[in-house]
């Protein structure tokens, strides 16, 4: 890690020479639809996220914010407009861009181990070198015990763990993240909403994190941006500024929890809406 | 947990003694004429003797283990089932490539799938003929038919299973930095491999039936030979011996399938291993 990003995490404020972890600039994604004709999900987004900083993008569903961390990782490139992680232009999916599923997208056929080892193997890291590595990082995570099973036999909470797990291992600066806890029960969420802000703190990562959880967001970033229901836009973007681990029960806490509801719920009305229009055309 | 497989066992019997003694009972009898339908006792018997080795064990002409296997129904079995694995071996070891090729590469499959789709229905016992005036008599026309009967459902199969791996498992193995050659030995086959073994399993099915068929024709031996054979002497208790022969060898090859495909497939979501 630089030690330039090391001044970020937490702090909201960006040293004025270091370049942005992720530039967004100008961002329109369109793209044809059976029954809706031509759909922006993207109408000109522009956004820095600064080395080291969490940032949730929030929204009702069809708002973009998937397309806009796709668009990010590189599974599905802009219409127009550019992004670029440390300067250079995304093209394609790759591993200096990990991605935290919310259906894991662990591989069932590989032992937790093995799942986690893949992407270093990809990189052509030495035997002895992965074994080490992965072996702290399941230390790390709580894994230890499950190091050899399959998937299908650990809990939601222990999968998504070794998602993380495996993105870590590749040590890649940035960490999108699609509503990774969306699956997960109340409590399940919060220990790793938890356990997640406590390896951002310590390995220094910029993380983009997807959610519709108004509380979620509040409780994990530095940034949150608000995303506007189709065509997709910056609605607002709100610095959260309270120190953590944050008090959800606090006033300040329940006062942004408010305004951020007002502000999706807006949205989302207008969301349903269109869901009404186009149930009547039929 | 013993007496409950007890249990199950009397009732999965209860049925099939049930029959056998109804059976055995019309034919003492006298309902049953013996020549269209032998007593269950009867069969039993011709079975043993088709079993036994021919003669005494003699030393002179060879070991105890050579006389022991030197049964006419052990050498059916040995003959049938060498038939079907090289029939399977040569259809399943075509088919798999080209199902892997034509799963994913979309240009080889539009080139491919029109002839596959033609030729899939022609039930391999419609290319006897044809088989015999290519290979003559003796092993390789069996071959060349047991390889068609295996072909197809392993090549559907396969195509089937990797134009269905679930995109979120390419999209995660591409964010790792997978693509290529790495991305189909690690990913996409894997993903596959629960189609894949349907599809031998039904293949080597096919292949069992095929050879049945197959030594009726062009040969003299194996369990589908001696079946036509006993019928040509009116040993009605002699086909259900080979009928039954054939039975026993298709359940212990499939049973060796299954084990082979939970143990391949033990991280699969629907199979529970025991512990």
């Amino acid at each position: 890690m630089s030690a330039m990003g090391a001044n970020a995490p937490g702090a909201g404020s960006v040293p004025e020479p270091a370049r942005p972890a992720i530039t967004i600039r100008g961002v329109t994604k369109t793209f044809e639809a059976k029954d809706l004709g031509t759909v922006v999900a993207l109408d000109g987004i522009d956004l820095d996220v600064a080395k080291g900083e969490f940032v949730c993008l929030l929204g009702p569903s069809g708002c973009g914010k998937s397309t806009l961390l796709n668009a990010v990782a590189g599974f599905s490139l802009p219409t127009s407009g550019s992004v670029k992680t440390d300067g250079v232009e995304v093209t394609a999916p790759g591993p200096d861009r990990a991605m935290v599923f919310q259906e894991y997208a662990l591989f069932p056929w590989m032992t937790v181990f093995a799942n986690v080892a893949f992407g270093l193997e990809i990189k052509g890291v030495r035997r002895g070198e992965i074994k080490e590595t992965v072996d702290a990082l399941l230390a790390t995570l709580h894994l230890t015990e499950f190091r050899e099973r399959f998937p299908k036999d650990l809990s939601g909470g222990m999968r998504q763990r070794v998602a993380i797990a495996r993105v870590l291992a590749l040590d890649s600066p940035v960490l999108l993240m699609d509503e990774p806890f969306g699956a997960l029960d109340a409590l399940t969420r919060r220990n790793l909403q938890d356990e997640l802000l406590r390896i951002w703190s310590e390995w220094k990562k910029t993380i983009l994190f997807v959610t519709h959880g108004i509380e979620e967001s509040i409780y994990l970033a530095d940034r949150i941006v608000v995303m506007t229901y189709r065509p997709g836009r910056v609605k607002k973007i709100v610095e959260v500024g309270m120190p953590r681990l944050r008090d959800v029960s606090s006033p300040e806490f329940n006062k942004l929890k408010r305004e951020l509801t007002e502000m999706v719920m807006e949205e989302q009305r207008r969301h349903a809406e269109a869901e009404a229009r186009l149930a009547t055309a039929d | 947990m013993a007496k409950k497989n007890a249990g199950s066992l009397v009732w999965s019997l209860a049925v099939p003694v049930a029959l056998l003694a109804i059976w055995e009972a019309a034919s003492r009898a006298g309902v049953i004429n013996p020549m269209i339908l032998p007593s269950p006792s009867a069969v039993f018997l011709r079975w043993v003797a088709y079993a036994r080795p021919a003669r005494p064990f003699d030393p002179a002409e060879g070991t105890y283990l050579a006389w022991f296997f030197s049964g006419e129904l052990l050498h059916d079995a040995a003959a049938s089932l060498y038939r079907v694995v090289m029939g399977f071996v040569i259809g399943a070891g075509l088919a798999l490539p080209v199902g892997l090729l034509m799963g994913t590469s979309e240009t080889v499959y539009r080139l491919l799938n029109p002839l596959l789709q033609i030729l899939r229905p022609i039930p391999p016992i419609a290319y006897i003929p044809l088989a015999i005036l290519w290979f003559g008599l003796g092993n390789p026309p069996a071959f060349f038919l047991i390889s068609l009967g295996a072909f197809f459902p392993v090549v559907m199969n396969t195509i089937g299973g990797v134009r269905t791996v679930d995109a979120i498992y390419i999209r995660a193995a591409r964010n790792l930095g997978a693509s290529g050659a790495t991305l189909f030995w690690r990913v996409i086959l894997p993903a596959a491999t629960p189609h894949i073994m349907t599809g031998l399993r039904v293949g080597f099915g096919v292949a069992f039936i095929v050879v049945i068929v197959a030594e009726m024709i062009a040969v003299n031996n194996g369990l589908g030979y001696r079946i036509l054979e006993a019928r040509e002497f009116f040993w009605s208790d002699k086909i259900i011996a080979g009928m039954i022969s054939i039975g026993l060898l298709g359940l212990a090859i499939d049973t060796g399938l299954s084990r082979l495909s939970d143990h391949l497939l033990r991280w699969h979501r629907g199979i529970e291993v025991g512990k």
